[in-house]
C-alpha cells in the first residue's frame, strides 16, 4: 500500500515545477521591501535629513560684525548652545512643565473616555469615535481662539466661578498659564484618546472576567489587569501628546502672556522677528535633545517593549 | 499540594434550582435544577448552544440568571458579584494574564484576598501541575498544554468550594487531551474540590466525571453515572449523543416475565423492562453497534438472542482493532455494527447477506412519541 501511494504522489508533486525558477523570484522578493520603503526614505531624506543638517550648520554660525541684520557666517561656535540654554532655561522648564501637566490632564480625561467608548458604548461606539476627532474639522487656530472666549472675564466660566466664590473678584483666567495648559490639553486630547482606545479595544474580555473570577473587584481589575494591558496605548498617547505639546507655540501665543512663553514661542520670534537664526537653531536642537532624553527614560521605565 | 487532609473542608455541594437565562427570545437555560454533591467530578455534556456554558457562567457570577437560585453549601450566591464567590474558573482559552509571569498569574487570586506569603502556596500549585520550573516565564512563552496547566493551577491555588472548568481541554490536540484527562482526574482526587466540568466531548465527560448530565436545549435530558447513561439512555438525544445507537421502530407486543416483547417489522425482540423508558405502545428499540454480532444466514444463533435476518453488508471499513459494518435491513434502514477483529481477514465483505443478533440484556427501549425529530433513526436519505 505504501509503495503505490508514493509512486502516485511523486509525479504530481507541485514542488518539482516550482523549484525550476527559484533564483529570479527569490531575488525579486528580497528587493520588494526596499522598493516599498523608497518613497518614504526619499521624503525623509529631502524634508528631514537635509533640513536638519542645514539647521545644524546654522546653529554654530555667528553674526557678521557690522553686517546687515540676518547676515551670518560659519564660525563653528559651540558656545552658542550654552548661551541659548542659559538665556532661555526658564522657557525650557516652562515647556516641559506645561506639556507634562497637559499630558497628565489629557490622560485623566482621555482614559475614562476611551474606556467608555471601548467597553460601554455598544452600538454608539463609532459615533463617539467620530465625535472625538470631530474638532479636527475646524481650524486649530480657530479652536484655540475659542478658548479665549470660554475663559474670558465676562464669560460664563469665570462668572460662575466668581459667583461660587471659587475665584477672587478681579482675577481672570485669560493670559495665565492655566489658560495655556487648558488649550494644550484640549488641542491634544484626541491624540491621547485614540491610541488608548485602540489598545483597550484589543483587550480580551475573558481576561477581565478572569480578574473578577480571581477575587478582583472592579477597581482592582482596572488597576491590575485593564490598565497594564492598555499600557502600549497609554505610552503612545502620552508621547503623541507630550512631544508636540512641548514644542507648541500657538497655545502659549494666543492664550498666554510674555510670562507664560514656551520654547516654541522663543524659537518662532528668534527666527521670524529677530532673524537670530543661530540661537533659534540651537534652541531647536536643545529641545529635541531634551524630549529625546525624556522619552527614552519614559519608555525604559514603562517597559513597553515587553508588551504585545 | 497538601490539601488532601483538608479536602473535606474545601469542597462544597452546589445546588441549582429552577435556573433560567434568556437572551432576547432565546431560552438559553430553561428551568434547570440539579444538585452537585460535595467533592464530586460533575460533567455538563451537550452540543454547542445547549446552555451548558451559560449555566457555568451563572455559577461563576459572570451572567445574571433571570430566575432560579444558586446555593453553595448553605449559602445563596445567586446574585453575588463574581469576586465575592468562593468559586474559580478554568477558562476555555485559559485567559492567562499576558502582562504577568506564571508565578504572578497563579498568585493573582491569593494576593487579591490579601494573603501575605504566597510563595509556598503558589509553588505547591505549580508542583501539582508539574511545572514549577516555569514560574518566571510569561504565558506567551508556553505551549498550549502548559498554559492549560497554569490556568488550572491559578484556579486551584485558591482552594475554591467549586472549580468550574469551561471546555478546559478543547484547544489541545488529541494525544495531549487524553493525557490531561487522566491528569485532571488525578488532581481532582488529590485536592478533593468539587469540579463542575462543561464539555461537548462525550469521551472527555465519560473518562473523568463521576456523574454526567447530558444537556440539550437548555435542559438536562438525563443524569447519571457515565456507564448508566451509555447503557440505558432514556431519550433518543442521549442515545445518539453518547456514542452511536441503532434505533428501530417497534410496537409493544406482549410481556415475558422481566422482559417486554416488541414487534419490529414482524421480528419479536425482547427488551428488559427495567431499561424501557416508554409507557407508550410505540417503542424505539435501541442497541449499541458494538453489542451486535454478525452471523452468516446459516450460522447458529442462540435461541434467546434478539435477531434480525436478511441484512446486506453495504460497507465494511477496517479500523485495526475493529471493523465497522453498515448493514442494510430489508426495510431499508442501515444499522451500524462494530465487530472486534478477533480473527484475520474480513469476515463479511460488502454484499454478503448476514443476520444481526444481540443479547436481550443489551437492548434498551425509548419513547417513540417523545423522540425529537432531529435524532430519528438513520435511514438512507436517498430512499426516504
Amino acid at each position: 500500500m505504501s509503495i503505490t501511494s508514493v509512486s502516485r504522489v511523486n509525479p504530481t508533486r507541485p514542488g518539482g515545477n516550482r523549484r525550476a525558477r527559484p533564483a529570479r523570484s527569490e531575488a525579486r522578493r528580497r528587493h520588494v521591501p526596499y522598493l516599498l520603503l523608497l518613497p518614504g526614505l526619499l521624503w525623509l531624506g529631502v524634508f528631514f535629513v537635509v533640513p536638519i543638517v542645514t539647521l545644524l550648520g546654522t546653529s554654530t554660525q555667528t553674526r557678521v560684525p557690522g553686517g546687515e541684520i540676518g547676515e551670518f557666517t560659519q564660525t563653528l561656535r559651540l558656545a552658542n548652545y550654552w548661551d541659548a540654554l542659559s538665556r532661555y532655561q526658564e522657557h525650557f522648564g516652562r515647556s516641559v512643565l506645561y506639556a507634562g501637566v497637559a499630558t497628565l490632564a489629557a490622560l485623566i480625561i482621555g482614559y475614562p473616555l476611551a474606556y467608555m467608548i471601548a467597553f460601554r458604548a455598544g452600538r454608539w461606539r463609532n459615533v463617539l469615535l467620530v465625535l472625538v476627532i470631530a474638532p479636527f474639522f475646524c481650524s486649530f487656530i480657530l479652536r484655540t481662539y475659542a478658548w479665549r472666549q470660554i475663559l474670558a472675564d465676562e464669560g460664563t466660566v469665570v462668572r460662575t466661578l466668581k459667583w461660587m466664590h471659587l475665584m477672587p473678584e478681579g482675577a481672570s483666567l485669560t493670559a495665565t498659564s492655566f489658560a495655556v495648559v487648558c488649550g494644550l490639553t484640549y488641542n491634544f486630547l484626541p491624540f491621547m484618546t485614540l491610541p488608548v482606545y485602540a489598545s483597550l479595544e484589543r483587550i480580551d474580555h475573558r481576561l477581565l472576567e478572569a480578574g473578577y473570577d480571581l477575587y478582583g473587584g472592579p477597581w482592582t481589575v482596572l488597576r491590575r489587569v485593564t490598565f497594564p494591558l492598555s499600557m502600549p496605548g497609554v505610552v503612545a498617547g502620552t508621547l503623541l501628546t507630550f512631544i508636540p505639546a512641548a514644542g507648541d507655540f500657538v497655545n502659549a501665543g494666543l492664550l498666554g502672556t510674555t510670562r507664560t512663553q514656551m520654547i516654541g514661542n522663543v524659537i518662532e520670534s528668534r527666527f521670524v522677528d529677530l532673524n537670530d537664526y543661530a540661537t533659534a537653531a540651537c534652541l531647536s536642537f536643545l529641545m529635541m535633545a531634551v524630549i529625546l532624553a525624556l522619552v527614552l527614560v519614559y519608555i525604559r521605565r514603562t517597559g513597553t517593549e515587553e508588551l504585545v | 499540594m497538601r490539601t488532601g487532609e483538608n479536602s473535606t473542608r474545601t469542597g462544597s455541594s452546589l445546588s441549582l434550582r429552577g435556573l433560567t437565562k434568556r437572551y432576547g427570545s432565546l431560552l438559553a437555560v430553561d428551568d434547570l435544577s440539579v444538585t452537585i454533591p460535595k467533592g464530586s467530578f460533575f460533567a455538563l455534556l451537550g452540543p454547542s448552544g445547549c446552555g451548558k456554558t451559560t449555566t457555568l457562567r451563572m455559577v461563576a457570577g459572570l451572567e445574571d440568571p433571570d430566575a432560579g437560585d444558586i446555593r453553595l453549601g448553605g449559602l445563596d450566591i445567586t446574585h453575588a458579584r463574581p469576586h465575592r464567590r468562593p468559586v474559580n474558573t478554568v477558562f476555555q482559552s485559559y485567559a492567562l494574564f499576558p502582562h504577568l509571569d506564571v508565578f504572578e498569574n497563579v498568585a493573582f487570586g491569593l494576593r487579591r484576598r490579601g494573603r501575605k506569603n504566597v510563595q509556598p502556596a503558589v509553588m505547591d500549585a505549580l508542583d501539582l501541575v508539574e511545572l514549577p520550573h516555569l514560574a518566571r516565564r510569561r504565558p506567551g512563552q508556553l505551549s498550549g498544554g502548559q498554559q492549560q496547566r497554569i490556568a488550572l493551577a491559578r484556579a486551584i491555588v485558591n482552594q475554591p468550594q467549586v472549580l468550574l472548568l469551561d471546555e478546559p481541554l478543547g484547544a489541545l490536540d488529541l494525544k495531549l487531551r487524553r493525557q490531561m484527562q487522566l491528569e485532571l482526574k488525578r488532581i481532582q482526587t488529590e485536592v478533593g474540590i468539587t469540579f463542575l466540568h462543561v464539555t461537548h466531548d462525550q469521551e472527555e465527560a465519560m473518562t473523568m466525571a463521576d456523574t454526567v448530565a447530558v444537556m440539550n436545549r437548555g435542559r438536562i435530558e438525563q443524569l447519571g453515572r457515565p456507564a448508566d447513561l451509555y447503557e440505558s439512555p432514556v431519550t433518543t438525544f442521549v442515545a445518539n449523543f453518547l456514542g452511536q445507537s441503532n434505533l428501530l421502530d417497534g410496537e409493544h407486543a406482549g410481556d415475558l416475565g422481566t422482559h417486554l416483547v416488541v414487534d419490529v417489522r414482524g421480528n419479536k425482540l425482547r427488551v428488559p423492562r427495567s431499561r424501557v423508558s416508554s409507557r407508550d405502545r410505540n417503542i424505539l428499540v435501541g442497541v449499541r453497534p458494538e453489542k451486535i454480532r454478525l452471523r452468516a444466514p446459516e450460522e447458529f444463533v442462540p435461541e434467546n438472542c434478539n435477531r434480525l435476518s436478511g441484512g446486506v453488508v453495504l460497507d465494511a471499513s477496517f479500523a485495526g482493532v475493529s471493523t465497522q459494518y453498515v448493514v442494510r435491513m430489508p426495510w431499508r434502514q442501515d444499522l451500524t455494527v462494530f465487530s472486534q477483529n478477533l480473527g484475520i481477514g474480513e469476515r463479511f465483505p460488502a454484499g454478503s447477506t448476514v443476520t444481526v443478533a444481540w443479547e436481550p440484556e443489551h437492548t434498551f427501549g425509548l419513547d417513540a412519541a417523545a423522540a425529537g425529530a432531529p435524532e430519528r433513526p438513520r435511514t438512507d436519505p436517498r430512499e426516504s
